[in-house]
């Protein structure tokens, strides 16, 4: 994507978190001199262009009933993994499934972000995934503490 | 955590699903849901000053705009903590950092321009702070959501 000052402007805006106004984007418009549409377009073409992933509200995960979270690391062979990952993220509960490049220290290369309303549902998850994907091998690494959440300013 | 009616339920499913690409998103929400524009925006400030709505705007790409991300993990002695902590939160590649329950104690992501910034940020971290941090980039990516469905009915 090319990237010009108007969609620097639109960027840095929409990055961030919009102002809650019934005009969000009328300050942006004056300081960037483009209309309000011309900026819709923009945002929509950030949207097809797959720069612009997702639009709207990000919710703390705790706050909207979550409470039982966990990250769970499981062991795959790489014949598996495809087959595993796509059954991980079919999975409502689990919000995010990577395969990672892992260091021999740590042989747990498929990761999986799981979210629960309670303990015995996410321990429920958890064997539901090993389950159904044959994986045995697999550790629950819980956070003790956040140290940092935040949203990426790119500009 | 604050208590949520049907009418905040609908709001959150669909600022997180189908918040309107318009110039006034609020009100195209309020005419969809049948209630007004200030009720809606009374209701999201609510639930943004009790922390349940992080922000409201854009998640992007981090690869479609050409940066690098990496899951890093560190052994951290107890004592180094503090320290290590206030190093890495004070990068602005760094958006998670977490204390967890394991060996590797410290876990962060970070996201820079390069690959090559990535590694030279890490060594420095590690030559600072003389910890060894390992760095576990994805090589495939099966699912990122960040949606909470909001069950409507549900009393909790």
């Amino acid at each position: 994507m090319k990237i010009d000052p108007i969609d620097l402007g639109i960027l840095e805006l929409i990055q961030g978190d919009l102002p809650l106004e019934s005009e969000p984007f009328a300050r942006l418009t004056e300081q960037l001199g483009v209309s309000v549409e011309q900026i819709m377009r923009r945002i929509e073409q950030m949207r097809d262009e797959g720069v612009l992933r997702r639009w709207g509200a990000v919710l703390r995960h705790q706050q909207a009933g979550f409470t039982a979270n966990a990250m769970v690391v499981w062991k795959v062979s790489p014949e598996k993994a495809d087959r595993a990952g796509r059954q991980m993220a079919e999975l409502r509960e689990v919000s995010h499934c990577y395969l990672r490049q892992i260091p021999d220290s740590f042989p747990y290369n498929l990761f999986t972000m799981i979210h629960a309303r309670s303990d015995a549902h996410l321990s429920e998850i958890i064997a539901r995934a090993a389950d159904g994907t044959q994986l045995n091998d697999y550790l629950i690494i819980k956070s003790l503490k956040e140290f940092k959440k935040a949203s990426m300013k790119y500009v | 955590m604050q208590t949520l009616d049907d009418i905040d339920r609908q709001i959150l499913n669909l600022l997180q699903s189908d918040f309107p690409l318009a110039a006034q998103p609020y009100k195209v929400m309020a005419e969809g849901m049948g209630i007004s524009e200030a009720e809606v925006l009374d209701r999201i400030g609510t639930m943004k000053s009790t922390g349940l709505i992080r922000r409201i705007g854009g998640i992007m790409d981090t690869r479609s705009l050409g940066y690098y991300s990496t899951l890093c993990a560190a052994m951290v002695p107890g004592s180094r903590i503090d320290a290590a902590v206030a190093a890495i939160n004070r990068l602005p590649g760094v958006t998670h950092n977490y204390l967890r329950d394991h060996e590797y104690n410290l876990w962060f992501t970070l996201t820079v321009p390069s690959q090559q910034e990535a590694v030279g940020t890490l060594e420095e971290l590690e030559s600072t702070l003389g910890i060894e941090i390992v760095s576990m980039p994805a090589e495939k990516v099966f699912k990122i959501r960040v949606n909470f469905d909001m069950e409507i009915g549900n009393e909790d």
